[in-house]
């Protein structure tokens, strides 16, 4: 029995197995509308997360299997104290896999180290959440065929950004991919990733405050919501937030197939009428991040 | 100044100087009901200063703490008089409730008698990370 807490998890030759099984579903769903029947995912979100959730979900229906959970802890029984080993230890009683958000780091660990059935990190606080990253990976692919030899930009904040790190080391096993980083200098990528990531493995990045001198060199920009919950300091949040809001008029010197990623729920980091632009990937994302996230129920259940 | 000699026990030898009162509170060598000798500023070729701690028992002592406070350390276990072993201690890959995790984000700071685990991730710069929230030892 194999769990998801964090991308690293995965092997790359177990990501580019999931990203061939998510192609082949999005080319042929009818072959796997029923390979999960009678089988049961549980969303457990201490936390509420809207889309995490719903893709969660939708990916299980659509694979035919059920669906049960709660969607904020007011709902469970977390709010009469009990712990988060005891409440996956009585949903594993119900449930064939679960899919876990929380606001504490390394919850699902915790969750994985009690359950009798797989745990799927669905983003534990400011830490982890391999299926966001899958589901880049995945965009990534469609987008471009390949990751060797990308040119990758991210924007906004890498500090905080738990799905800039865990895109971050993610690629970063693959051959000659090159980061620009791009942020205000308080919200730069932390010191502790830099050293045992970047600087450990050798890899080609930079660090920039500049966006727009950054932007013709770039494959992908992945840009990213300075968010207001990781925050202790309301003036601190204010004061960055509209660091970097992508334009159409920042994309002038852009390469006709850069594309535009973004983690979602976006604020005003991109503009809308960016949305128009084909180089803008962060709907396909939502699109890819379901049919992922099939891939990985089928891998976990081992499901052929 | 002289501290006899034990014939069974372990020495905790090659202290750095300051650490050994650590050591002492850490192991709860006072919970002991054995002779304990802590010698602090001895003369070392070595190190200069270092401390000692001599325990004039049969105990079993955690190796990964003191590894994990003070890795230089050599722990001497005698047997009738006897040094029979010596082990040079390494930095341990795990601790357990030796550290606690600091960041308030942690799902350590409110699961009820989770274990405070962490573990080495860079040996060279002797770095241990909580291994829920991978939030540096303090």
């Amino acid at each position: 029995m194999r769990s998801l807490i964090d991308i690293l998890d995965l092997s790359t030759e177990e990501i580019d197995s999931l990203i061939d099984t998510a192609l082949d579903i999005i080319d042929n769903p009818e072959k796997y509308a029923h390979k999960c029947a009678g089988k049961k995912l549980a969303t457990l979100f201490f936390e509420p997360s809207t889309r995490t959730r719903l893709s969660f979900e939708a990916a299980m229906y659509e694979l035919g299997g059920h669906v049960l959970g709660f969607s904020d802890s007011g709902s469970s029984s977390a709010s009469k104290g009990e712990s988060v080993s005891d409440t996956v230890k009585v949903v594993s009683c119900y449930a064939d896999i679960i899919a876990m958000r929380h606001p504490k780091e390394g919850a699902p660990l915790v969750a994985s180290m009690k359950s009798d059935v797989p745990i799927i990190n669905a983003g534990d606080g400011g830490h982890n959440h391999p299926t966001q990253t899958l589901a880049d990976l995945l965009t990534i692919k469609r987008e471009h065929g390949h990751f060797d030899g990308l040119t990758v930009g991210f924007c906004g904040d890498l500090k905080f950004g738990r799905t800039v790190h865990s895109l971050l080391g993610a690629l970063s096993r693959y051959n000659n991919v090159r980061f620009v980083l791009i942020s205000p200098p308080e919200l730069t990528v932390p010191d502790y990733l830099k050293k045992e990531l970047l600087d450990k493995k050798n890899l080609d990045y930079i660090e920039t405050t500049d966006l727009e001198a950054a932007m013709p060199e770039l494959d992908i920009l992945y840009m990213t919501r300075v968010q207001r919950e990781r925050f202790f300091n309301e003036q601190d949040y204010i004061r960055l937030k509209d660091s970097y809001i992508l334009t159409p008029e920042k994309l002038e010197n852009a390469k006709p197939d850069m594309r535009i990623l973004h983690p979602l729920p976006r604020v005003n980091e991109i503009s809308v009428a960016v949305d128009d632009d084909p180089r803008a990937c962060y709907f396909k994302q939502v699109l890819n991040g379901k049919f992922v996230r099939m891939a990985l129920i089928l891998k976990l259940l081992e499901v052929d | 100044m002289q501290v006899n000699p034990i014939s069974n026990g372990i020495v905790l030898d090659h202290i750095h100087a300051g650490k050994g009162m650590e050591l002492y509170k850490i192991l709860k060598l006072s919970e002991l009901s054995c002779s304990v000798a802590i010698i602090k500023n001895a003369s070392s070729k070595k190190m200069g200063k270092k401390d000692i701690i001599k325990i004039d028992g049969d105990v079993d002592l955690d190796f990964d703490i003191i590894g994990y406070i003070d890795p230089g350390v050599t722990v001497n276990i005698i047997k009738n008089g006897v040094n029979k072993k010596i082990v040079e201690l390494e930095p341990p890959k795990t601790v357990k409730n030796v550290i606690k995790c600091k960041n308030p984000r942690c799902i350590t700071s409110i699961e009820q008698e989770l274990p405070h685990i962490f573990k080495l991730t860079d040996r060279e710069n002797r770095v241990y990370r909580c291994i829920y929230c991978e939030s540096k030892a303090k």
